[in-house]
């Protein structure tokens, strides 16, 4: 039989980053991924923020396949018919350890792996890994098929959101609706120099758009938009539970998505050249499964790492984060004595370390807040209604800000104690 | 028992092209398959592995990009394969082909059965298996769609045109094995980091084989293609009937009665 040190399963950010931090410790790796290469199973919104890369592989720069850097934040709220945006511009948004940039799966994830086959990890494709391999109630591998075990002290479960491995090893229970979103995404295809006159960019500039209000239509939930270097990345996350209680399709709400006057402008000319679909872990620290069991760690989207507090939407950057955290951690095992459930307990202390776990507690209300309707309906719409009568002169006689603001908040039918409730929770959670 | 399985690597079926110039198919930038027969084979060799233990080897003639489709074969569980490899065997057709693949099966020796796909998909010859029976002067049995090993005598079902048959020899023998009689196994995680610790493929030359270069290549190859002709597919009237059933069949009736295509 063969046999490795350890096994990951799944080259996506968070399986490449811990596949390479384990070569690198010397430990023989396996790192076995499902699609036909890395990355074509892989969809994310589009941008990575690159603090994790610069500990991983500090010369990341150097041929790392970046489309644009992000140099602009939007935040838009959409009407049916009107929007209203808050753009922040910095340089500042793409230097040091706060960099962020736009990126292509198929791209990143091939060159990710390729790092970690580059510090001596085997790369095999094509393969999905059925089920753990247990031994005397211990796991000892992975399995493929009744007769195609492959023996590990150590499996690292990097399936992504849809993980059958850690339910098959008993760490979580199955995904529920409220747990997890849909993510939609349209890659739109313009040529370079039309994204950088349309957005105002640079070369090698990006920009980023979160949409909240009309984008979800009221479902919970918001659109994104990123700029690749001759594609737009366009598209939805929605609750797969307002999805199957409204019975709207997500596809029909991309569409409408795509059609808003505002969301069009961007698009214009534009050939929708993929179409994907992914689930999102939605509850972050709240959906989290046990992260370390005997012979076994949970890293990236299997273990639920994912924040998504309004504004910003972090999943690659845990993953790597959480990838490396892990092959710290077999490291000390191995010290220790080996993979038992107590020696691996050590991953926590590692995920603290670089404020995977922090960052998840932190936000941990942040999903329930999100969960405010209000948030996506009443609020964007009463936003809206107030900028529509600041900056609509008609000679009908114009009013003050103030009373414009406290006019629609009685308008919008939610009690002002409330609003302002709504408000707190809002500053404290996000 | 040693089994022996003659592969071809071929461009993929339903991406095949026909360059419009030179009338001849299109094989760079096209992805490659092991050719569908041979893939059934092996699956019939891989069987015979499960049932009796044998050893399974593979064998092909072609450039080194034909690894790849070699390495799948060892993923789906040969023990080993063998590339004859040599520049003088460009353009060698079906003659040439079936001697050198014997030589080097007798360089390999110790064989029970070879085993071979009915045809490949790429020039649909069927001559090669016959060919490399006819050189090593053993008894051939061509298009089986199942094959059982029994007492050192090898039984076979032969797909005829007007039913099948079944037929008995003993071995050492040659099968040809039927396109689509069996559904070839997908590689496994075993099998696949076997290929990538490496030395699954062991490449041979004309020289190290003892092929005498006098009998391969273009030159040797009686076979000349003078022309090729694509065909093209007659355009349809493409009418498009609608209504209740009984209504547009009978218009359907009506008008093939009125072009005169059948007679009413």
């Amino acid at each position: 039989m063969e046999r490795f040190d350890a096994i990951v399963v799944g080259a996506g950010p968070a399986g490449s980053a811990a596949a390479l931090s384990l070569a690198r410790k010397g430990f023989s790796t396996l790192l076995v991924e499902r699609g036909r290469a890395p990355g074509v199973k892989g969809m994310f919104g589009g941008r990575i923020y690159a603090w994790p890369l610069d500990d991983l592989v500090p010369e990341w720069a150097k041929d790392c396949p970046v489309e644009r850097f992000v140099v602009r934040e939007n935040l838009a709220f959409l009407t049916e018919d009107a929007s209203l945006t808050v753009s922040f511009d910095s340089p500042k948004l793409a230097q040091g350890r706060g960099t962020s940039f736009t990126a292509v799966r198929a791209k990143f994830d091939a060159w990710l792996a390729k790092k970690a086959q580059d510090a001596g990890a085997m790369l095999v494709t094509g393969i999905r890994v059925d089920d753990l391999w247990r031994e005397g109630g211990r796991v000892r591998g992975v399995s493929v098929a009744p007769n195609d075990h492959v023996a590990s002290d150590l499996v690292i479960i990097a399936e992504g959101a849809a993980s059958t491995l850690v339910r098959k090893a008993g760490l979580k229970a199955d995904l529920e609706p409220r747990e997890v979103s849909v993510g939609i995404k349209e890659t739109v295809e313009l040529p370079p120099e039309t994204i950088q006159e349309r957005f105002g960019l640079g070369e090698k500039e990006g920009a980023a758009y979160v949409y909240a209000g009309q984008a979800s239509m009221g479902l919970r939930g918001g659109g994104f938009l990123y700029t690749n270097k001759a594609s737009v990345s366009i598209g939805l996350v929605v609750s797969s539970e307002d999805l199957s209680r409204k019975k709207v399709e997500v596809q029909d709400l991309q569409t409408k998505f795509r059609m808003h006057p505002a969301v069009q402008r961007l698009l214009r000319g534009g050939k929708v050249v993929e179409y994907s679909a992914h689930l999102v872990p939605e509850l972050g620290a709240g959906m989290m499964p046990q992260l370390s069991t005997d012979g076994v760690l949970v890293v990236g989207d299997a273990a639920g790492f994912l924040i998504n507090n309004g504004y910003t939407f972090r999943g690659v950057d845990l993953a790597i984060a959480s990838g490396i955290a892990a092959g710290e951690a077999a490291e000390a095992a191995r010290s220790a004595g080996g993979m038992s459930k107590m020696n691996l307990a050590v991953y926590e202390k590692f995920l603290r370390a670089r404020n995977v776990l922090t960052d998840l507690e932190r936000f941990r209300r942040a999903p329930l807040y999100m969960k405010n309707e209000r948030l996506f309906d009443v609020y964007p719409r009463m936003l809206m209604e107030i900028a529509e009568r600041m900056y609509t002169v008609d000679g009908s006689g114009k009013e003050r800000l103030f009373d414009v603001v406290l006019d629609e908040a009685s308008a919008a039918n939610v009690p002002k104690l409330k609003m302002l409730l709504d408000l707190l929770h809002g500053a404290r959670s996000m | 028992m040693r089994v022996i399985v003659c592969i071809k690597q071929v461009p993929r079926a339903q991406e095949l092209q026909v360059d419009p110039v030179t009338q001849t198919l299109k094989r760079v930038g096209v992805p490659s398959e092991i050719n569908p027969p041979d893939a059934n084979a092996l699956e019939m060799a891989l069987r015979l592995k499960d049932q009796h233990a044998a050893e399974v080897v593979v064998l092909s003639m072609g450039p080194t990009s034909f690894d790849e489709s070699l390495e799948r074969a060892v993923a789906m569980g040969a023990d080993r394969s063998v590339l004859l490899t040599d520049r003088i065997l460009g353009g060698s057709d079906t003659v040439p082909t079936a001697y050198a693949l014997s030589e080097t099966i007798q360089k390999i020796g110790g064989y029970d059965l070879l085993l071979c796909g009915e045809e490949t998909t790429d020039a649909s010859t069927g001559h090669v298996g016959p060919g490399i029976a006819g050189h090593l002067d053993l008894p051939q049995i061509t298009y089986a769609s199942e094959i059982r090993v029994e007492d050192g005598k090898v039984r076979a079902r032969r797909t005829a045109e007007d039913g099948t048959e079944w037929w008995e020899t003993t071995m050492p023998c040659l099968c040809t094995v039927n396109f689509g009689c069996n559904k070839p196994r997908e590689p496994t995680l075993t099998g696949k980091i076997r290929v990538e610790r490496g030395g699954v493929v062991t490449h041979w030359s004309c020289a190290e084989v003892g092929i005498d270069p006098k009998k391969v290549g273009l030159f040797n190859s009686p076979t000349i293609v003078a022309k090729v002709d694509t065909v093209r597919l007659p355009t349809r009237a493409g009418r498009i009937f609608s209504g209740e059933p009984e209504e547009t069949v009978r218009q359907l009736l009506d008008s093939l009665i009125a072009d005169g295509v059948i007679s009413p």
